[in-house]
């Protein structure tokens, strides 16, 4: 569908596009942050510095940064995905060269206000540019070998770009959040079935060969698998952690033990407990009735974007959204399942809550498209 | 393109499918999400509360034991032995100077103990423990125990510390361990996790540095309980490490300690090496110093008077002291003759005393001349004429060549710090290093063993045993690992004719056998015994022209430093190689004099493993020798009990 089939009479214009916007939505992204400040405030012993003002200014910009993108036509987003999507591999590609120049550890670019790492841009560029494929792909040829090739290879490109960071958390949400995208998008089921079996085969295959003459993996390697799996085999890195993350959240109780209560002493055994490991603070603080709350402002959340996908006839504004909610929805459940000791550690933070610039933003970005989608719907 | 709005409605419809299926998908996962956070806030809420309130789980490293060392028949080399320290935990201390004043009214603290551990506290997260007393006795830890309500946050604590039983006569053969230090920490990328332990000990030089990925082991864990004031209350459940691996090393510790003791206090190092395997048996190096001290933590006072010793005590001469060979280099000039079929058996050469070439003399060391030599004469009298001429001949590339083929200038692998490379030098080698023209005189030198050329003890052993057995003998010091037999070092046999290597030999056997050899004096009466050899005698200096002519100082009348190196290498017995023998004397003089006699005492005890009959002497030094040994048996209180105290 181009432009030209958007009902452009409909659509509303100039500064009326904010009364369109999807204020629930907004209000539902600014209580989940507000929940991020009040324990970006609690992790530093009840203080402004150094984490919860620099967030609250992060978040203004993220939200002039959605409005923005939200009154922008969603047709010029369908036309600029490709470009998007070219962008951030040169990003990423630039990145590693300055990253190889300086030494290593570079995996971002200085904006100033924040740090954008190309990696999490292709987040949602990803997503644009999928959506934005279906969009133009015939619905006959979808299921079609060549046609489902080339997202594949789209998907596969940044990934292996992102793996060999070597980013894991990343790779695995680009790979995910990818392959959602195409099970949207209705590609057969039979290939999502192959995949799988072949994917639990190889591994089948890989441990399998563990010991005998054909071993596929180097002993280190099934070792660093083996510490990957089970934490606890390794009790000084992630089964630490693990532990005492679960300490910290099971000693919450229903209620929990109060704002600023929490045993500051012990979370400092987590030395991520402002970035990936902040549910812990909430929930010792505020028990289960906190962690409950903020995962069904997240649920929410996501089954509003899924709602406005499911009203909208455009079909790019449908896959965009549900792409921004499926992306929105990984982060969250990662982090919550690696912070109750329910998946290995992996660096994925708790979105709109971790303190960090990048991953705010580029959501933020989302829920812009989420909103440009749902103001300039067919009507 | 435009589509039909039936296929929209269809595509749009099978999203919307797919979008419901995936969404209730997401919601099954929130709502494990929500029973999983229930399970853990609410139903073991309790357990972990109690968990967090009054204990702690704390995930504490258990340190394997580090592999012994063995010598060759079982004897301890290196073991551990517990010792006891104090550590404090700051975070459980509280007020840390109250609880550390308390503390020194109880026991002795060291203060450059304490004002490390203070600086250590500024850097280390508040939970991890800090050693403040170390090597402390068991009465003290008593006390500490007694004392233990009004000394929150400090434990005694039990570890394991290295001991080396032979003190010094194994410092240069294994090292020592030490306190793993922040200079260590920084060298290694991917530290091991025991090295976090404070004072953990890991090999700080020799073998247990080399060894090091052996001899440590795993670490293993334990999870404990502990209370409000850092006490363990109970263990939850522990993964046992994995020991060390115990090494038997090739070395005879008997004869080790013999050799320690003959070299006694001189500047010197002999290698005792086995002609069958290549096994070091014994591998000293004079004077030497106590390891024990190192492992403690050494003070300064002690550790500048090691440095501060012009016999340089910490040196490991055997393997990273290297000297002009002298003399002893002869055999690989000789050999290169041979074998370019330039010289044979009967070639003479005259000696009028020293030799004209482009205008430079050079000189023997006999002023007088040997007149007409051949092969057997000119090692037997250590001709040096003899050898100008013949390196002129054959070429420097040869010569270097041989040299390499029989160990010399080539490194040999052992588990030990600083293997010196040695340096036998070509055209190649000098044009590259100096950026200039090799030199017919450079020649003349390195056909002496002089000029450029540099060999370790170990290798003029290993060079001796090559020539002794034709096989490419490499030295081995590891001898088995666990058990493990490790490969020898027997070798292929040397590209080089047997008859050739016979006749060097024959030569080598009159050196020490004919009445005008050069170690006549050093000869072995026992026929089954007999052993040939080689003197060397190194200069550190340059003789010139003018002091030539007022006739050579002597070396008594020189300063230490700058007397000749004194050399000698063996092998014995004679028809049936067992054992070949290097040894250097720094400064020592003459080799025939200085290196010679101890040379044939340490291939003696060798020999007949363990204090050799005096028959075996020539008759008139027999009386000498008896007193040799009885002050060497009163020196070294182990020897009499004929190692019986093996483990």
């Amino acid at each position: 569908m181009s432009y030209l089939e958007y009902t452009v009479k409909s659509v509303p214009s100039g500064l009326r596009k904010f009364a369109y916007l999807n204020w629930p939505l907004v209000l539902l992204l600014i209580s989940v942050a507000g929940v991020g400040f009040l324990m970006l405030y609690s992790v530093a012993g009840g203080s402004f510095a150094p984490w919860a003002e620099p967030q609250m200014k992060r978040f203004g910009v993220g939200l002039v940064v959605m409005l923005m993108v939200a009154v922008v036509p969603i047709w010029f987003w369908r036309n600029m995905a490709a470009v998007a999507y070219a962008l951030t591999i040169v990003l990423l590609i630039l990145v590693d060269l300055i990253g190889a120049v300086g030494m290593g550890a570079q995996r971002w670019i200085d904006l100033g206000f924040m740090r954008l790492q190309p990696s999490e841009l292709m987040k949602i560029t990803m997503v644009m540019l999928l959506a934005a494929y279906y969009d133009w792909l015939p619905a006959k040829r979808i299921s079609r070998p060549f046609w489902v090739i080339t997202p594949v290879l789209l998907i596969l490109l940044p990934t292996l770009m992102v793996l060999r960071q070597p980013d894991l958390g990343t790779a695995l949400l680009l790979i995910i959040a990818g392959g959602g995208m195409m099970f949207l998008a209705g590609v057969h089921w039979a290939y999502f079935a192959a995949v799988l079996s072949a994917g639990v085969g190889l591994i089948v295959a890989v441990f399998q060969s563990r010991g005998t003459e054909w071993q596929l993996l180097k002993d280190y390697q099934f070792r660093r698998i083996d510490t990957f799996l089970d934490p606890a085999s390794d009790p000084l890195g992630a089964g630490y952690h693990i532990t005492q993350s679960k300490i910290a959240l099971g000693s919450g109780g229903w209620t929990g033990r109060g704002f600023m209560q929490g045993t500051q002493s012990r979370l400092n055994f987590l030395p991520e407990k402002q970035t990936d490991f902040i549910f812990t603070t909430l929930a010792e603080e505020f028990g289960f009735v906190g962690g409950i709350s903020l995962l069904t402002l997240y649920v929410l959340i996501t089954v509003f974007c899924i709602y406005t996908a499911l009203a909208t006839r455009d079909r790019f504004s449908s896959l965009v959204t549900l792409g921004v909610a499926l992306t929105f929805f990984l982060f969250f459940a990662v982090n919550m399942s690696m912070v109750m000791g329910l998946a290995p550690v992996v660096g994925v933070p708790l979105p709109l809550v971790s303190y960090g610039g990048s991953a705010m933003m580029i959501l933020m970005v989302g829920f812009g498209l989420v909103q440009s989608a749902h103001i300039h719907r067919p009507r | 393109m435009r589509r039909s709005p039936k296929e929209l409605q269809s595509t749009h419809r099978k999203m919307g499918r797919r979008a419901l299926l995936l969404g209730g998908a997401q919601l099954a996962f929130a709502g494990a999400l929500g029973m999983r956070m229930r399970y853990l806030q609410v139903d073991q809420a309790d357990q972990f509360r109690l968990l967090a309130e009054e204990n702690r789980i704390n995930i504490r490293l258990i340190p394997p034991a580090r592999g012994k060392l063995f010598d060759r028949n079982g004897a301890i080399i290196a073991q551990n032995t517990p010792s006891y320290r104090v550590v404090i935990v700051p975070e459980d201390a509280g007020d840390v100077d109250l609880i550390l004043s308390r503390l020194s009214q109880l026991i002795e603290l060291v203060p450059e103990d304490l004002e490390r551990a203070q600086t250590e506290m500024r850097r280390s997260p508040p939970f991890l423990p800090i050693t403040v007393a170390d090597q402390i006795n068991w009465e003290d830890v008593s006390k500490i125990a007694v004392n233990a309500p009004a000394l929150p946050g400090i434990t005694p604590e039990v570890g394991l510390t290295r001991v080396y039983p032979q003190g010094a006569d194994f410092a240069h053969v294994v090292g020592y361990v030490g306190p793993v230090s922040d200079y260590d920490l920084e060298r290694i990328d991917d530290p091991d996790q025991l090295l976090r332990i404070p004072r953990f000990q890991i090999g700080k030089v020799g073998l247990e540095a080399k060894e090091e990925d052996n001899l440590r082991g795993k670490a293993g864990a334990k999870r404990v309980e502990v209370n409000a004031t850092g006490r363990i209350m109970r263990e939850l459940d522990r993964r046992e490490g994995q020991p060390g691996a115990d090494l038997q090393l090739s070395v005879d510790a008997e004869l080790q300690s013999y050799v320690q003791a003959r070299l006694g206090v001189e500047s010197a190092s002999a290698v005792v090496i086995d002609c069958e395997s290549g096994d070091l048996r014994a591998i000293a190096s004079a004077p030497s110093f106590d390891p024990n001290l190192f492992v403690r933590g050494i003070s300064v006072a002690d550790y500048r008077e090691l440095t501060e010793n012009q016999y340089r005590p910490l040196a490991n001469k055997s393997v990273q002291g290297t000297y002009p060979p002298g003399s002893t280099f002869k055999m690989v000039t000789a050999l290169a003759g041979l074998e370019a079929g330039i010289i044979g058996a009967d070639d003479t050469v005259y000696c009028p005393g020293h030799l004209e070439i482009s205008g430079r003399r050079f000189h023997c060391w006999k002023r007088a001349g040997h007149g007409h030599v051949d092969l057997q004469n000119s090692i037997k009298q250590s001709c040096d004429v003899f050898y100008y001429d013949l390196a002129l001949k054959v070429g420097i590339d040869k010569i270097s060549a041989m040299a390499k083929k029989l160990g010399l200038g080539v490194r040999h692998d052992l588990p030990m710090s600083a293997v010196a490379r040695g340096l036998a030098p070509d055209r190649d080698w000098k044009s590259r290093n100096y950026g200039q023209d090799w030199l017919i005189g450079d020649t003349a030198n390195a056909a002496i063993g002089q000029g450029y050329m540099l060999t370790s003890p170990m290798q003029l052993a290993v060079m001796t045993a090559r020539l002794a057995t034709g096989r490419s003998i490499e030295p081995r010091l590891v001898k088995s690992v666990n058990s493990v037999e490790q490969p020898t070092g027997a070798g292929d046999p040397l590209d080089v004719n047997e008859n050739h290597l016979r006749q060097v030999r024959r030569a080598m056997f009159s050196v020490s056998n004919d009445r005008r050899g050069t170690a006549y004096r050093s000869r072995i009466i026992e026929d089954d015994y007999r052993m040939a050899g080689k003197t060397g005698t190194s200069q550190v200096r340059n003789i010139t022209a003018a002091e030539r002519r007022a006739g050579v100082i002597h070396n008594r009348d020189l300063p230490w430093e700058r007397r000749d190196h004194a050399l000698f290498v063996d092998f014995a017995p004679y028809d049936n190689p067992k054992f070949a023998v290097a040894v250097v004397v720094e400064h020592g003089g003459g080799g025939s004099v200085a290196a010679a006699p101890i040379a044939r005492d340490i291939t003696l005890q060798a020999l007949y493993g363990g204090t050799p009959p005096l028959a075996a002497y020539p008759s008139k030094d027999r009386n000498k020798i008896k007193a040799q040994q009885e002050r060497l048996h009163r020196e070294r209180p182990g020897s009499g009990k004929d190692g019986k105290d093996r483990a």
